[in-house]
């Protein structure tokens, strides 16, 4: 082992910052961090025990007990109970012989939970050492068990065809679809890799910014903030190293469209991140890759060695002298909050993913303290496209303050689940026929940290100025519990993704969730929704954008669907449920003459 | 020198310089802005959020924002005291604090805050789950029923030559303090006081010194927390 683990570390030229890809590596190899591992770690790297166990026990995906030679981690997001979720976990366990959260006696097989993988259009479904099975029944689930039990390979535990698209491409070889129904800008396959590079070798980089200006692209992860403010931020700092980012950590639930853009246009990508270091003259880019995308990493660094052969990326890009700009891949280690940006560089560091508090905003303080520019990557992909077909083609699609077009993986209860580009201004309705949805009860807009929306406003436009999303939809059909089916289940979810720092999302999320089972069980009271709602208050005070919205699905819910909790509440009822001191002294104040000594 | 420049708050006109957090011009002016990470001399956290303060409408932790021109800071509003004894409130009812048997009751600034804030009875119900109390060190003794996760002790207390003695362990509501017991085992009886002096709540306790100081004559136990700091507008005004 010790060879094992130093043959890492020098693999990472002892490298203190690259600890995320040493632990990774050493999971991988063991299925676990051994504390012998851990200890060689210290001594090389110098770093205090404690650091290091702090990340470890950050992440998902690394962990300090062995968790089997197949290690399962089965999807538990409200896509995949919608599927047949229960009853896959139940086969699961029942053929395995164990509960979740633990691994069978002779170290075989271990079985877990884990959040939203990004297949929520094939669910339900489990990473298996990391190789994606969709689609899962309780017979599979049989197949799957019985074939670990004979030791086969992990290729072959279950019968099912390759995927459509890329996901047959041998590196990938996986059963995962991409199930694209519409595309437009971004999915056309009009796209030769290179096409925008060579065009803007000619220009100055302000004018590559300004053509990015020009079309007035805004960051397509959610916030929308433009794209061109965040590289001049960049480029206006002191002369020196400077980073980019391309967050592919897309964890919110029910995402799954950076998955698709990945396999099928990963050049579109990484052309992308080598305009912006033209643009903002950085030579260093870096993507961030969610873990649960692990099986694409390979896929993707043969791309990037295309790219290499092609002078695409490395020295003079194109000929063109002193254009350097290369590109890795960072992988994670299973964190939703990492997909915020600065908890991303954190993560990127070594360290535990907690977003830092701003300003200083990475563009001047960055990854390594250096300014970083971090875009997702629907909106690199963007920027290729407007720089190959100019700014009006681009501002002629979407809407005035929303141009361009939108990723929308859309799930749960509709006929064609999948991805649909479509330009920004569709309304729900539309949205709705389009993906074959009928007896809609609401709709998920922006996944869990979104709006959970009525019919009401199924007239309302997806764009950033009215409905805004990153692009999760979730449609819930007429039959669900949309308490105990969804927001449960979502508010469970951010209960787990927190990071755990800031107070209010730590603690008050919980007694949120403790609220709304009092009220689902029929115990609750009026002022539990008045309280609710006050809170929002409060929740809105932490650091960053998990925290400031891991309430929503409870609270766009009560605000949206009224009489769904005021139908669960207790009427009547003469339970008091504040307590308020003055009130309840005052008799005793008027009756022995005394002034109460708390102020009122 | 840097040009001064006015801010406003709670309508009181404060002439301040760039660079300054709101913290440090409230407290040099006498003004209190509740604070529980925060710690001298240590880089802010702003992990609490009890120092949130509104500026010009929008809610931002003092001990990280800067001062610029033309903000108005709301701090000492009812509406900020009720949002931060939610806080302090929830931080009761995940934890054990049961005050009575501390020895850190006087000089706890988690106990100090809910006085000062007016927490009565807490409204939210308790859920805690029983934590081990570590005393296999033989300075220090910890106790993760009362830490509130500040991390002031990882962030302030090394060892001689510099390395970490604590940091955080695992991730949301599960998140704990995890300790070095092989360095902290070495520490001096200086560096130990150090430790439990940082922790603003009972979590670390230095080994045989238990009730030095009787009840009475602690910290807080005749004065609420911040009236050091308006005591200085007092004496100014």
């Amino acid at each position: 082992m010790e060879k094992t683990v130093n043959n890492i570390i020098t693999h990472h030229a002892n490298d203190k910052k690259r600890l995320m890809d040493m632990l990774l590596n050493i999971q991988e190899q063991f299925n676990y961090i051994p504390d012998d591992a851990i200890d060689i770690l210290v001594e090389k790297l110098d770093l205090p025990k404690v650091h290091i166990l702090e990340t470890i026990s950050f992440y998902h995906f690394l962990t300090l007990k062995y968790t089997g030679k197949y290690t399962i981690y089965l999807n538990d997001s409200v896509s995949a109970y919608m599927n047949g979720r229960k009853e896959v976990a139940k086969a699961f366990e029942e053929e395995i012989g164990i509960k979740f959260n633990s691994v069978t006696n002779d170290g075989l097989i271990g079985l877990f939970d884990t959040s939203c993988i990004g297949m929520s259009d094939q669910e339900p479904s489990a990473l298996i050492n990391n190789k994606v099975f969709t689609n899962l029944s309780p017979e599979k689930v049989k197949e799957i068990v019985k074939n670990m039990k004979d030791g086969k390979d992990i290729n072959n535990l279950m019968k099912a065809n390759l995927g459509d698209g890329k996901n047959s491409h041998k590196l990938i070889h996986s059963m995962v679809n991409n199930n694209i129904h519409i595309k437009k800008a971004i999915l056309s396959d009009d796209y030769i890799p290179g096409s925008a590079l060579l065009k803007i070798i000619e220009q100055e980089r302000m004018e590559v910014v300004n053509e990015i200006e020009n079309a007035e692209l805004r960051g397509r992860g959610g916030a929308g903030f433009p794209t061109d403010l965040k590289w001049k931020f960049t480029a206006k700092t002191p002369e020196g190293k400077r980073y980019i980012f391309c967050n592919a950590d897309e964890g919110e639930p029910g995402t799954f469209k950076d998955r698709v853009i990945l396999t099928e246009k990963p050049e579109l990508i990484f052309e992308g991140m080598a305009i912006c270091g033209y643009a903002i003259d950085s030579d260093e880019g870096i993507l961030y890759l969610r873990h649960e995308y692990k099986y694409l990493k390979k896929y993707l660094e043969n791309i990037l060695d295309k790219m290499r052969k092609r002078n695409l990326l490395g020295k003079n890009i194109l000929g063109q002298d002193g254009f350097n700009f290369d590109i890795r891949i960072q992988l994670g280690g299973g964190a939703y909050v990492c997909g915020e940006e600065t908890a991303l560089l954190e993560s990127t560091e070594g360290n535990r993913g907690e977003p830092r508090y701003k300003p200083p905003f990475p563009a001047v303080k960055g990854y390594l303290d250096r300014p970083t520019v971090i875009n997702n990557v629907e909106t690199l992909c963007s920027v290729v496209k407007i720089l190959n077909k100019g700014n009006y083609w681009f501002k002629k699609m979407g809407t005035e303050e929303s141009r361009g077009t939108k990723l929308l993986s859309i799930s749960g209860d509709c006929e064609k689940l999948g991805i649909y580009e479509v330009e920004w201004g569709i309304t729900i309705t539309e949205m709705l026929h389009m993906a074959g949805a009928s007896n809609v009860q609401a709709v998920q807009i922006g996944g869990p940290s979104g709006n959970c929306i009525s019919q009401d406003e199924f007239e309302n436009q997806i764009r950033y100025s009215d409905l805004g999303t990153g692009g999760s939809i979730v449609i819930i059909g007429n039959k669900r519990d949309l308490l105990k089916d969804i927001v449960l289940n979502y508010t469970n979810f951010f209960i787990e993704e927190s990071c755990g720092s800031c107070v209010p999302c730590r603690n008050l999320i919980v007694i949120y969730r403790n609220t709304l089972q009092k009220i689902i069980n029929g115990k609750g009271v009026q002022a539990d929704l008045d309280n609710m709602l006050e809170w929002e208050k409060v929740m809105k005070m932490n650091r960053c954008g998990l925290g400031q919205t891991s309430f929503h699905p409870i609270v766009t819910t009560l605000k949206n669907f009224p009489k769904l909790y005021e139908s669960k509440i207790l009427e009547d009822s003469d339970i008091i449920s504040t307590f308020d001191i003055n009130s309840a002294i005052k008799e005793y104040c008027n009756a022995t003459g005394r002034k109460p000594n708390i102020e009122e | 020198m840097k040009k001064k420049f006015k801010i406003l708050i709670d309508g009181k006109e404060l002439s301040v310089k760039h660079g300054q957090t709101i913290l440090e011009v409230a407290s040099n002016n006498g003004i209190y802005i509740p604070t529980l990470c925060n710690y001298v001399n240590l880089e802010p956290q702003a992990s609490c959020r009890v120092c949130s303060v509104k500026v010009n409408g929008r809610p931002m932790t003092a001990c990280t924002t800067t001062v610029r021109p033309k903000m108005e800071i709301e701090n000492d509003t009812k509406e900020m005291n009720e949002l931060r004894k939610i806080i302090i409130e929830t931080m009761f009812i995940t934890g054990n604090h049961f005050c009575p048997s501390c020895e850190k009751s006087g000089n706890c600034e988690l106990q100090a805050l809910a006085y000062r804030l007016k927490m009565d009875v807490p409204q939210f119900s308790y859920s805690f789950s029983n934590k081990d109390i570590d005393a296999s060190n033989p300075k220090l003794m910890i106790d993760h029923n009362r830490c509130i996760k500040c991390k002031r002790c990882a962030r302030g207390i090394k060892t001689d030559d510099g390395k970490d003695i604590f940091a955080f362990k695992n991730r949301g509501k599960k998140i704990m303090i995890s300790i070095d017991n092989e360095l902290a085992k070495n520490i001096s009886d200086e560096k130990a006081q150090e430790a439990m002096d940082i922790c603003p709540v009972g979590a670390i306790l230095k080994k045989e010194r238990g009730f030095i100081d009787p009840i009475g004559t602690r910290k807080y136990d005749n004065k609420p927390i911040g009236s050091d700091i308006e005591k200085l507008m007092e004496v100014r005004s």
